[in-house]
């Protein structure tokens, strides 16, 4: 497992049922492109979170292809619907087969 | 060009970046996609890009001047709020960012915006 990865993610705490908020994510990754030379001038191997997807209650909100090309602390916005109270699962996939999970429970008023 | 192959490391072509995502399906320019990229990027570590492609089903940010094209490609599911979407990304050197959307009816659109950077975020 890649060093020091934390993933945060900022949910609204509460929704109104059918309502359409945004979702802020970010994870702590060096996001190594593979591209990038040491001081011996060999290539720094490849090391990156490769996919990113997020769940509502087992149904999909965003599923994202991740190349070398994203920044360090790869970080995604979008809005999502909330049909009921539920859970949000986010989940992203390091090249070297780490999974990193983080939840976050929305309630309905 | 009927056929995705591997995209010759920073000779990519507009066209061919785009024929590499749509699967040789031609793309049309503009319609309802909007990409949002800053025209000039101090820094080409991390460059805030965003769309807005209502009606399409996924995107896929290309850079046509980095060492490989391929950005990042959104899906949009069933709970997807909107077709809006931002990120940041890197960029080698000054050039054109480009998005390209998939639409329900199986068309393309894309839409380009030319970003100038000051230091690049390749480690070249």
């Amino acid at each position: 497992m890649a060093k020091g990865v934390k993933p945060r993610v900022k949910v609204p705490k509460s929704a109104s049922a059918g309502d359409s908020i945004t979702i802020k994510t970010l994870i702590s990754h060096k996001m190594e492109s593979g591209q990038r030379k040491d001081s011996d001038g060999k290539i720094i191997p490849r090391s990156i979170i490769n996919r990113f997807t997020c769940d509502f209650n087992g149904e999909n909100v965003i599923d994202v292809t991740i190349e070398p090309a994203v920044s360090t602390n790869p970080y995604f916005q979008f809005d999502a619907k909330v049909p009921e109270a539920g859970e949000f699962k986010f989940t992203w996939y390091d090249d070297d087969g780490s999974v990193y999970e983080d939840t976050k429970a929305i309630t309905v008023e | 060009a009927a056929t995705i192959v591997a995209l010759p490391a920073g000779a990519a072509t507009f066209e061919e970046a785009v024929m590499s995502v749509t699967g040789g399906k031609e793309a049309a320019e503009g319609g309802d996609l909007v990409l949002t990229a800053p025209e000039i990027a101090e820094n080409g570590n991390t460059v805030p890009v965003a769309i807005d492609a209502p009606g399409a089903v996924a995107v896929t940010f290309l850079a046509i001047g980095n060492p490989n094209p391929a950005v990042a490609t959104f899906k949009f599911g069933p709970l997807a709020g909107s077709r809006e979407a931002s990120t940041r990304i890197r960029l080698a050197t000054t050039q054109d960012v480009v998005a390209v959307a998939e639409m329900e009816d199986g068309s393309f659109q894309t839409a380009k915006q030319t970003v100038k950077v000051t230091i690049g975020g390749c480690g070249g």
